[in-house]
């Protein structure tokens, strides 16, 4: 089955999907109730002073603007669509940063665009990294740049990821050159709760901001295990067990349930046109507060399956959504469960053994979680692997196949494409070859599940941002000037 | 396909592997490594050695045959150096038994501490291993070149003991492995070489600087001179005062003599050419592993004989030591004419990337021939092995894998490994987990039942 749209119903499920995703990215949340009914009534309330309402400030908004493209045919390779499909000799059209067609060779090619023969190529979405820490671990790993852990606070909620982004990390220059056009920055595991993730294009830009994936979800960091008993009982303080681990993360909640519930309290009255005292805005609760909304998205680093049954149970109690699992190197055990749940997991291919919960780490986790019609995540936590996810896909692949689960081609680029797109929230936008989808595409020198397949040519909203072949677009961080690495690519 | 599998681990787990018997693998393209491929032939192992290997080789009566269906069979391969076998949980420093703390420094002898028991040895067949050079690490310097610290949470995950101090000199004697599933001691031969790091890990074991490192090492290799020449007045203690202990400086001994290699760790350019000279001047045997920077002094490398062991990954200017690093350098030090070794990884627990970044070598311009002899006979030689393995000849241990496809590609993996002609089990406690998780719940009774 080949499905294919018209630019024209791509260009209004484009305009749906925009005016629909008003979340908590850079535009302020849709829950707020000042602009609704009763305008002459409310004439007397004044606003409250800047910073001071967590949802009226926009806080570092996103200035990214797509790099020029021109309309692009992409004539003749074996696309991935990430939707299910295998189109041999097919056809990818972009426009104006968008897809704006995917089919088979009869798939009409308007006149005026550029026909790339890409016979041999074959064509995915942009690798998706759903767990990196460039920018806030960058190269060289020296403790001046380690800005990935506030390990100072087991619950440090209150510390977004971007402000500790360096952008000039050469590995976002590696990253990009394996394919990878979207990641979700993430702050350390030192912590119960670690932070805000950031989502970013991988394009070469002077400011995060500059980066900042236009209207994606915020993602809250957790981490269950040993590390944030190890980093806090390690000098005499909670938690220094799993189980004041789970205190941490219990509490937490209820502070942030009652934080919810006066800010809440306060907007009706507000609304009402009572007078009203607001709460003062607190950046920790606030973040909580934006899970329990649902505006937020858990991205929880947990190990083990027992963990994370635990944290489902947790989740449950306070009413919020776990949207992924990291580092779930055990999920394959509770397969069942996380499909029922509908939880991601996000996974390497094979590691295990590295700490006591890495102990079960099996190459067949991806392929157990797919059988069962599980969500499945291949990322990298790893300025090196993150360069070749698609390689890492294939081994979780391969380890299937070696077990006697047959799992296509088609379905295992969901892993590292479509996949980390809906645990992101950004699936509307990205991660998929759909009309009306941004044109974030790589062309790899062969079938991309081969060790010796390359990234050639990497878009980003339709724009060229890698070239193998041509040193005009393989862009360099300032670090890399005048240093023995900055021919890297040539 | 389950239930067979399940029963196939139960077999295996009680009995030994079967003694070596007369084997042939058929109907497979063979890779001898040490010369050219053979497009479809036949491979004979008797009494655990190669006897036969052709297009055009007959079956001997009685041999058990092992149809390769098309697929690849290759000598098994090496890890050039790694801790398998001696560490079976990084983050778990008692398991930790690849390096030592100040009490000794080259006198550390890793082969003591090797545990035929370890279930990672049978993940590294996995990946088509078949032996290892296990390397000690100097003590704080963690696993290695990819050593994991999840989110950048940095464990405690180094050789040596809690309260061990400053990482000695010299971080001690390599060992050789090969991996004999169920033998008592899988030691092929130990003191093969003594490690010792240059550059940042090597500054920091000397106090601070390169300066003082290289000061050091050269001091200790004039005592151990010393020390040979003058043996029966230190036993008298009519010698002056050594910078090492007599068991560091007896390890030095066969180094100083030309006869043991000085494994050196070093990835800067200006290292490597100090580590040159340093092996000029001492007249000693050396072994580089590391060199991130070595493709801008190949030449050098070459001309002075040196092989190196490198990591085919290493791209990122992860320290001030590695800003040169490039996907290419193992195909530019092999353009040179430097014996090139590739490494998966040091950890014991990731030895499948092996044959994985011999493919990314390839796919950075490395020739497949000088990638498979990579993982092969270049460690082979490196470790003084190549007598008995690192290559498919008449006379050689049959080390040998049989795959179902390209060795180095994703998508395959061995479907035989033999050591020493006997096939190797299947059942590690790895592929027995997946046995018990793939295995629809048939409700009732809990996994820990199946």
């Amino acid at each position: 089955m080949i499905r294919w749209r018209y630019a024209a119903t791509a260009a209004s499920l484009l305009a749906l999907g925009l005016s629909a995703c008003a979340t908590t990215g850079t535009n302020a949340p849709a829950k707020s109730t000042q602009a609704s009914a009763k305008p002459a009534e409310k004439a007397e309330i004044k606003p409250l002073p800047k910073g001071l309402d967590g949802q009226a400030s926009s806080g570092f908004p996103s200035t990214y603007k797509p790099l020029p493209s021109r309309p692009t045919a992409f004539v003749g390779a074996t696309v991935l669509t990430a939707t299910g499909q295998q189109i041999e000799n097919g056809v990818v059209i972009a426009s104006g940063g968008k897809i704006v067609a995917v089919g088979g060779p009869d798939t009409p090619i308007p006149a005026d665009v550029l026909k790339v023969d890409a016979t041999g190529k074959w064509i995915t979405p942009g690798v998706i990294d759903a767990h990196s820490h460039l920018g806030v671990y960058p190269s060289p790993g020296v403790s001046a740049r380690s800005d990935g852990n506030e390990a100072t606070d087991p619950n440090t909620a209150q510390v977004w990821a971007e402000h500790s982004v360096w952008p000039q990390d050469p590995g976002f220059n590696r990253a990009r050159a394996g394919g990878v056009t979207t990641l979700q920055i993430l702050p350390g595991s030192a912590n119960l709760f670690g932070g805000r993730s950031v989502t970013l294009k991988n394009v070469p830009s002077l400011t995060t901001q500059g980066m900042k994936f236009p209207d994606a979800p915020y993602g809250l960091k957790m981490a269950c295990g040993e590390n944030p008993k190890r980093v806090y009982g390690g000098r005499g303080r909670s938690p220094s067990t799993a189980m004041g681990n789970v205190f941490g993360y219990r509490k937490a909640w209820i502070d942030a349930a009652d934080y919810a519930r006066k800010w809440d309290d306060y907007r009706a009255k507000q609304q009402k046109g009572e007078k009203a005292d607001p709460p003062k805005r607190d950046l920790q609760m606030e973040t909580l507060a934006g899970v329990l909304k649902g505006e937020i998205l858990v991205q929880n680093h947990c190990y083990r399956a027992d963990e994370e049954a635990t944290m489902i149970d947790i989740a449950k109690e306070f009413g919020y959504k776990i949207t992924m699992f990291h580092h779930a190197i055990e999920s394959y055990k509770i397969a069942p469960l996380l499909a029922k749940e509908g939880i991601c997991s996000a996974t390497w291919a094979s590691w295990t053994g590295f700490k006591m919960e890495s102990l079960d780490g099996i190459d067949a986790n991806a392929a157990i979680l797919w059988k069962n019609g599980a969500c499945v995540v291949i990322h990298s936590d790893d300025a090196i692997m993150t360069q070749r996810l698609n390689q890492e896909a294939a081994i979780a692949m391969a380890a299937g196949a070696k077990l006697g689960v047959d799992i296509p081609r088609a379905e295992a680029i969901k892993w590292i494409t479509a996949n980390p797109a809906k645990a992101m929230g950004i699936s509307d936008k990205t991660g998929s070859l759909e009309a009306g989808k941004a044109a974030d595409l790589v062309v790899w020198s062969r079938d991309p599940f081969s060790v010796y397949a390359q990234a050639e040519k990497v878009f980003i909203d339709g724009a060229l941002v890698y070239d193998r072949k041509d040193a005009r677009f393989q862009p360099k961080s300032d670090f890399e000037l005048g240093q023995p690495g900055q021919g890297a690519f040539n | 396909m389950i239930r067979s599998l399940l029963l196939a681990s139960a077999a295996c787990a009680l009995a030994f592997p079967a003694a070596a018997q007369t084997v042939a693998i058929v109907n497979a393209r063979i890779e001898p490594v040490s010369s050219a491929a053979i497009p479809n032939g036949t491979l004979v192992i008797k009494d655990g050695k190669i006897a036969a290997l052709g297009a055009k080789v007959t079956v001997p009566a009685g041999a058990k045959v092992i149809d390769a269906k098309g697929g690849v069979v290759t000598p098994g391969f090496i890890a050039p150096s790694s801790n398998l076998g001696a560490a079976e949980v990084n983050g778990v420093r008692e398991t930790r038994d690849d390096g030592t703390g100040s009490a000794l420094s080259a006198a550390f002898d890793i082969s003591y501490g090797i545990n035929p028991a370890s279930t990672f040895l049978g993940l590294a067949r996995d990946g088509g291993i078949t032996s290892s050079a296990v390397t000690p690490i100097l003590t704080g310097t963690g696993g290695g070149a990819h050593e994991h610290a999840d989110d950048g949470v940095v464990e405690e995950m180094t050789a040596g003991k809690s309260g061990d101090g400053d990482p000695p000199l010299f971080g001690g004697q390599a060992a050789f492995i090969r991996l004999k599933a169920g033998a008592p001691d899988i030691v092929e031969a130990s003191k093969l070489a003594v490690t010792v790091s240059l550059g940042e890990s090597g500054a920091r074991a000397a106090g601070g600087s390169r300066g003082a490192d290289l000061v050091l090492i050269r001091s200790a290799l004039e005592d151990a001179r010393a020390f040979a020449a003058r043996r029966a007045a230190f036993e008298q203690g009519a010698t002056r005062d050594f910078g090492l202990s007599r068991l560091d400086l007896q390890a030095l001994v066969p180094v100083v003599q030309g006869k043991t290699p000085l494994l050196i760790r070093v990835s800067r350019a200006a290292d490597i050419r100090q580590a040159l000279k340093l092996a000029a001047e001492e007249k000693i045997k050396v072994i580089f592993e590391g060199v991130e920077e070595g493709w801008m002094v190949a030449s050098e490398i070459a001309k002075a004989g040196v092989p190196v062991i490198v990591d085919p990954q290493d791209d990122l200017p992860g320290s001030f030591e590695t800003l040169g690093s490039r996907l290419d350098n193992a195909a530019r030090l092999h353009a040179a004419g430097v014996a090139v070794a590739i490494n998966g990884s040091r950890d014991f627990n990731n030895l499948r990337q092996e044959r994985l970044n011999a493919g990314l070598a390839v796919a950075n311009g490395l020739p497949y021939s000088a990638a498979l002899a990579g993982v092969t006979l270049v460690p082979a030689k490196i470790w003084g092995q190549d007598a008995k393995i690192g290559s498919l000849e008449v006379g050689k241990l049959a080390d040998v894998v049989v795959w179902n496809g390209d060795p180095l590609e994703t998508t395959s993996w061995p479907t035989t490994v033999l050591v020493g002609g006997v096939e190797q089990p299947k059942d590690g406690r790895h592929e027995q987990l997946k046995a018990r998780y793939v295995a629809s719940d048939p409700g009732g009774y809990p996994p820990a039942y199946r």
